[in-house]
């Protein structure tokens, strides 16, 4: 279901990234840009674009000479996918819930499915 | 079922054996039995979720410790053919507080026979999330947007990966 090699909430879960995410949320920014805002190496920079771009968080653009890195507006496409998820499988357990016969209000202890007949 | 794709809206639909008046009174009283218990906003389990049956009213979980969370507004309770409400969470499943960035999940009965109902499911206005997705620029200079949001994204990772370990 998850079509980016890497999760977005693994990505994230770097405090690094995670800065330098919020970062391009405020505004877009080159490498360097963000190099020099942050105690961290350009080329660790780089390579922490590479994870977040993986998991499908920012895109880039080249502009000149330079590549622009910004949060991927596709956020929504996704948030749209787990949603999908998300319904398909509360209607089905729902139709589970529904088709039983009544048991009267929920009792939230329940986990498992009442006992069959006993003898 | 592949009608022109609104990527803002997500539609789902399911026909269940049940009259449609059971269709309704379950759905809208027994919410809690079924939602999926994955997507807990609280920091301890579910004992339990109310629906508040009627427009202004709530959907609440509360967690075995007491603490409480509303995280979506009941707009329209109609028997039995109709519930309507808010989905106040946002895209990094946290609740969100403001109206104008949340979306909203129509759920409608119809009869197909005595015995089975179509029930349709539309969550629609996913674009009003996109605020939280992509600005929060105030929040970030506060220091209370982004990065404690992501603060939560890293929490929640760790509770995963102590829990499926």
């Amino acid at each position: 279901m998850n079509t980016y090699a890497i999760d977005g909430w693994a990505a994230l879960g770097d405090p690094t990234r995670r800065s330098i995410f919020a970062r391009l949320a405020v505004a877009p920014s080159a490498v360097g840009e963000l190099a020099d805002r942050l105690p961290v190496s350009r080329p660790a920079v780089s390579q922490h674009l590479k994870v977040l771009k993986t998991a499908g968080l920012v895109t880039d653009e080249r502009a000149g000479a330079r590549r622009i890195y910004h949060v991927d507006q596709t956020g929504l496409s996704r948030l749209r996918t787990e949603l999908d998820s998300y319904w398909q499988d509360t209607l089905a357990a729902y139709k589970r819930v529904v088709e039983q016969p009544d048991r009267g209000p929920q009792h939230p202890e329940h986990r498992h499915p009442p006992p069959g007949d006993s003898p | 079922m592949s009608e022109t794709t609104d990527p803002t809206t997500v539609h789902a639909t399911i026909d269940v054996d049940a009259p449609q008046q059971r269709a309704f009174e379950v759905f809208t009283r027994d919410f809690g039995a079924f939602k999926p218990a994955t997507h807990n906003l609280l920091a301890v389990p579910i004992a339990e979720t109310l629906v508040e049956r009627r427009v202004g009213g709530h959907i609440i979980d509360r967690g075995t410790d007491g603490s409480e969370c509303h995280w979506a507004r009941v707009l329209v309770y109609d028997p039995h053919d109709r519930f309507v409400f808010s989905w106040d969470i946002s895209p990094a499943w946290q609740v969100e507080t403001d109206p104008s960035r949340t979306s909203e999940v129509e759920v409608t009965f119809t009869a197909v026979t005595e015995d089975r109902t179509r029930v349709e499911l539309t969550h629609r206005h996913l674009d009003r999330h996109g605020d939280g997705w992509t600005g929060v620029r105030d929040g970030v200079s506060t220091g209370e947007g982004w990065p404690l949001y992501l603060g939560r994204y890293a929490d929640l990772i760790t509770a995963r990966a102590s829990t499926t370990g």
